[in-house]
């Protein structure tokens, strides 16, 4: 069997500090499922294209699927298992529950960190926003209002005049 | 993915010897090459991981015109304030694409960088001639709804995938190389090239050379009348099927002063035909002149099936963006970007 360069990769992952040593080809969602035990995080399309993957990486949500383990040497990575405080969920997680936003739950550890994601970025002020900010994360069941519900419920908008008000008009698809 | 070997860079000269050795390539934000080479499409044997380097600045120059670092996130280029302001026009552009997650991640050089999405192109089991040169392009005769209706050839029908771009097109942006022999300044216009014999070729970046960073002249008159138009199969997160970047500076009587239309979805580069935006300069701004430049800019575009609703789709875009512009920058962005509102 050939055998192929390892290269040392140093993560803090939910607070831990880990050491891992893998080939370069490894993606950061293969080493959170595969090396380092964490298979909160979901392999949906393996392309970028589903957002089921979604992890915080100091802070910032990105595709594990699309970079490389050994590209976030040095990094803290959040995976949907580090979003609870012991037993206390975290308050989207708790939303989600409230709010019926999700059913077979495959993509809701992707939506979750992203939603987290979102927050941290403070783009989204209204329902539109957060609907167009969510839209890398494909929910097959097709929760999407109520994921929004529970972002939009975290977020404390509903306050916000305009902010909350579905319309339902079938139209053009503009930017 | 193919094996291959890794470095992490940690300074300019050391990438710019690598990459001059000939094997390396240079990975930042990952997303379009590390998906290409799951797909088999590209299989480098070295890559160079350039996030170290100082290239992430997002910044004015003495002129008033923008400076952004080739390594500058698209989502935190979109998001500065700098750039929301004074070119909001590329602010729009570069938030209409991909997701939220795959803009943090992108890099500025690295979306001027990004390949066709051709579905031919990305399966390895069909013949492409970008991908493979010489065996034939399935596109022509076959699943082709995203793509060319402009500037094809016999040979390739891609698009070139960005959004960005078609707004740094639009703002006649300057795409600064350097290689180990020295620096190099590319017209954006001459940057991305039509496929004609090579459409393994999709730019004029040249083996060995780096982006570094891409400039923006100044472009204050277009700040109050700009508007970025994506059209697309689903309501976020998909490519164009035909987009467009307008920006008019319009006289306080509302006669067209300048105007600058760039189109995306429709080409294997943005798509820009500056006779036409010259050809409204001192008139009226109105759906009359504003459908005679686009039937110059579409002039000679043809449809290969699938895709030939794009002629008329690519003519109404350009009114509806000139349009919009009309109306001002606001009303091209925020709360009226979604007319659908809860739809999807």
């Amino acid at each position: 069997m050939e055998l192929h360069q390892q290269y040392p990769v140093r993560l803090r992952i939910n607070g831990q500090d880990r050491t891992f040593n893998v080939e370069s080809w490894v993606t950061l969602l293969d080493l959170l499922r595969e090396r380092a035990g964490m298979t909160g995080t979901k392999k949906g399309c393996d392309q970028g294209q589903c957002g089921a993957c979604t992890v915080l990486v100091d802070g910032r949500r990105i595709n594990s699927c699309l970079t490389l383990a050994v590209m976030q040497d040095g990094k803290e990575i959040t995976t949907v298992e580090g979003l609870a405080q012991g037993q206390d969920l975290h308050p989207l997680q708790q939303a989600f529950i409230e709010c019926d936003a999700f059913q077979c739950g495959y993509c809701t550890p992707g939506q979750l960190c992203s939603a987290v994601g979102l927050m941290n970025e403070g783009q989204a002020t209204s329902r539109d926003d957060v609907r167009e900010l969510m839209s890398g994360n494909i929910c097959r069941c097709g929760a999407y209002p109520q994921i929004a519900d529970a972002v939009i419920q975290v977020m404390d908008l509903r306050k916000n005049a305009g902010g909350d008000q579905p319309a339902f008009t079938i139209g053009a698809v503009l930017a | 993915m193919n094996p291959f070997t890794f470095t992490q860079a940690r300074d300019l000269d050391g990438v710019l010897a690598a990459l001059n050795a000939g094997q390396a390539r240079p990975v930042a934000g990952g997303t379009n090459l590390l998906d290409l080479m799951k797909e088999g499409v590209m299989r480098p044997s070295q890559l160079v991981d350039i996030n170290g380097l100082d290239l992430d600045q997002v910044e004015s120059d003495e002129q008033g015109g923008l400076l952004l670092g080739a390594l500058a996130r698209n989502a935190d280029t979109a998001y500065h304030g700098l750039v929301r302001e004074r070119f909001p026009l590329l602010s729009s552009a570069i938030l209409a694409g991909a997701s939220p997650q795959l803009r943090n991640m992108a890099s500025n050089g690295g979306n001027l960088m990004q390949r066709t999405r051709c579905v031919y192109f990305y399966d390895i089991g069909t013949a492409c001639n970008k991908r493979e040169p010489g065996t034939g392009c399935p596109a022509k005769e076959g699943v082709n709804r995203q793509h060319a209706i402009l500037g094809t050839s016999e040979s390739c029908i891609a698009t070139h995938p960005s959004d960005m771009c078609v707004a740094l097109r639009a703002l006649d942006a300057t795409v600064h190389v350097q290689s180990s022999s020295g620096k190099r300044q590319i017209p954006f216009a001459d940057f991305h090239r039509l496929p004609a014999d090579h459409p393994e070729i999709d730019n004029t970046l040249q083996p060995g050379e780096l982006i570094t960073h891409i400039t923006v002249p100044q472009a204050d008159r277009f700040m109050a009348h700009s508007a970025y138009i994506k059209v697309r199969d689903r309501l976020s997160y998909a490519f164009a099927l035909v987009s467009v970047a307008a920006a008019l500076d319009l006289a306080a009587d509302g006669t067209i002063k300048e105007a600058r239309i760039a189109l995306g979805g429709v080409a294997h580069k943005p798509w820009r035909i500056e006779a036409a935006e010259q050809q409204l300069s001192g008139h009226a701004a109105g759906e009359d002149v504003f459908a005679s430049a686009a039937d110059a800019i579409l002039q000679g575009a043809r449809g290969y099936g699938q895709n030939d609703f794009k002629l008329t789709l690519a003519r109404n875009a350009i009114v509806q963006a000139l349009t919009t512009a009309v109306r001002g920058t606001d009303a091209a962005s925020g709360g009226e970007r979604h007319p659908e509102g809860d739809r999807a």
